[in-house]
């Protein structure tokens, strides 16, 4: 379709447009994490770097921030695990109820967060509960483990549809014993897709909100909750926002990463 | 080959490999009691407690089998109301992204010179990284009163405010990138020789956009509609955060569970997303959408 040179200007036009509307909330938050004024007056009137030195003496913040990365590697793990299981059985084997099982994994992210959330909240009160084991940061792990499992998934399928299984016949052929065929040739086959899926599966479960809300329990603050239970405090706010500029400044790190280790379609799956 | 080689290790190893369907029933039995038995067993107790209720004096679940709670749900008011707001709210979101992703993604894909083309993938989805909370907090200062955008308006109360044109406002800005994204995967499969063939057969741009690019973009942005539908549908968040009083379904299944104490009414109402949900994917299915995600 050859496009007069107008509406070329006019869809240039509209992609700034558009990218102004998607990053000019992010730019204010890092701004106003320099704004002197305590209720983020606009514009801002003077500039003060003590907002950061508070929220760096903010223990509250930073415990939560330990919080959120102990439950996103333990649910990173468990997710690695389980999701390189599945995807191994649904590439590898024929059985019956394989659709099923792979739709099955979908729908932890598939249903509403609140749906996912109140389901495993009562079943740990009624079945988990008697057997001892409190709602804490392992009921929080399991919460979150079971919505990144298909986001693992998701990416070794896709790698091994890529790799087949050519190279691990060979390695049979030549002599090497199951495990030194995954060791050697499978797992050195999977291993950036299992980084990036690892890297995906724990940025949404540190970004994770509804279902940690249900699942946490009495004394477990994850970052994302401690922003949310600061949000509506007004003495609170510079601290909540220089916390929030932080993690639009961290945000590119993993975009860093994801285009180092498999090109741009890498964060595309993320829900 | 030496003896020595020929470990418990190995012999267990060569022992699962003459028997795939060991290996198979191995790989499965975590995952299977995980999601399988687990997850989907909490559903299921979830969606049969809907059929319960509570006894209003002391508090405690009573699990007798009744329909109550969804006669409730049909027949009062404020229900309908919130559900065809909740409705209302996830058509204007899925819209107002599909009407601002499918130039830009046109942009990206056929207009942008190529060597850009990766560079703006990257800049849109950057911000999904970004903390869904820090977003949906950086509108809440861009939209308070004297904020950013009632000064860019003229005074403080010139600007749209807290409330549900917000809540659209700030779902749309969330969910925006998974709709372009899609659209653009979409649009980069069709050669742009099918376009240039289009042209010297002597179609306009508005033909072609017709016959060519349309049918392309339909399934993509079905696609895309499923995220933006569906996130939309069971937010309360932004709802607490930029929608002053008003109420999507998800607050008042947060409300039954929190204030209420009442998780058969809650689970009753949560089966609403879910069913319209449901009906939405089959509907959707039929463009071919599923494909597309």
């Amino acid at each position: 379709m050859t496009l007069s040179g107008w509406s070329r200007w006019a869809l240039r036009g509209f992609m700034g447009l558009g990218l102004v509307f998607i990053y000019v909330p992010l730019m204010l938050v890092l701004v106003n994490s320099f704004n002197g004024d305590r209720t983020f007056g606009w514009p801002p009137h003077d500039f003060t770097t003590r907002w950061w030195s508070a929220a760096w003496n903010n223990s509250g913040a930073r415990d939560a921030l330990l919080t959120s990365v102990k439950a996103g590697l333990g649910a990173t793990a468990i997710a690695l695990v389980l999701g390189t299981m599945v995807s191994f059985a649904v590439q590898r084997f024929k059985f019956f109820g394989r659709d099923t099982l792979s739709l099955l994994i979908i729908l932890p992210i598939a249903l509403p967060g609140i749906v996912t959330g109140i389901a495993l909240d009562s079943a740990w009160r009624s079945v988990v509960e008697p057997l001892g084991i409190g709602k804490g940061l392992f009921s929080v792990i399991v919460g979150h483990a079971t919505f990144c499992v298909v986001i693992v998934y998701n990416n070794v399928l896709a790698r091994l549809r890529r790799t087949g299984t050519n190279l691990e016949d060979a390695s049979a052929d030549l002599g090497a014993s199951p495990g030194q065929t995954f060791r050697y040739v499978t797992f050195p086959l999977i291993r950036s897709a299992l980084l990036a899926g690892g890297l995906l599966a724990f940025a949404l479960s540190f970004d994770e909100i509804i279902v940690t809300t249900f699942t946490a329990g009495p004394g477990i603050t994850t970052l994302p909750i401690w922003i949310f239970n600061n949000l509506f405090r007004p003495n609170q706010a510079p601290v909540v926002n220089v916390v929030a500029a932080i993690l639009i400044v961290l945000s590119v790190i993993p975009v860093w990463f994801a285009q180092r280790l498999a090109g741009p379609e890498a964060g595309a799956s993320r829900t | 080959m030496s003896a020595s080689a020929e470990g418990p290790g190995r012999r267990a190893g060569s022992f699962l490999h003459r028997h795939p369907r060991l290996r198979l029933a191995g790989l499965l039995s975590a995952p299977v009691l995980w999601l399988g038995v687990a997850y989907l067993g909490a559903l299921a107790v979830l969606l049969i407690s809907a059929f319960w209720s509570v006894n209003s004096f002391t508090g405690q679940l009573t699990k007798v089998f009744t329909v109550q709670n969804f006669r409730t749900l049909l027949t009062e008011e404020v229900y309908r109301n919130v559900t065809l707001r909740s409705l209302g709210v996830a058509a204007a979101v899925t819209v107002i992204c599909a009407v601002l992703a499918v130039p830009m993604a046109f942009f990206m894909a056929k207009v942008a010179a190529p060597r850009y083309r990766r560079w703006l993938v990257i800049a849109i989805l950057t911000p999904l990284w970004a903390s869904y909370l820090v977003k949906a907090y950086a509108w809440r200062v861009l939209l308070a009163n004297g904020g950013p955008v009632d000064w860019l308006l003229g005074g403080p109360g010139r600007g749209p405010g807290y409330g549900l044109f917000a809540v659209v406002l700030v779902l749309s800005y969330l969910w925006l990138p998974y709709m372009i994204l899609p659209i653009y995967a979409g649009l980069e499969r069709l050669p742009d020789s099918m376009l240039e063939a289009s042209a010297d057969l002597g179609a306009r741009a508005g033909r072609t956009f017709r016959t060519i690019v349309l049918p392309i973009l339909v399934p993509s942005i079905f696609a895309g509609s499923i995220f933006t539908f569906s996130l939309s549908l069971g937010d309360y968040i932004t709802v607490q955060i930029v929608g002053g009083k008003s109420q999507l379904i998800g607050n008042l299944v947060y409300a039954n569970i929190g204030a209420a104490n009442n998780l058969p009414f809650a689970a009753a109402l949560a089966t609403v997303p879910v069913v319209i949900m449901v009906i939405y994917l089959v509907a959707v299915r039929r463009s071919g959408a599923l494909e597309e995600l």
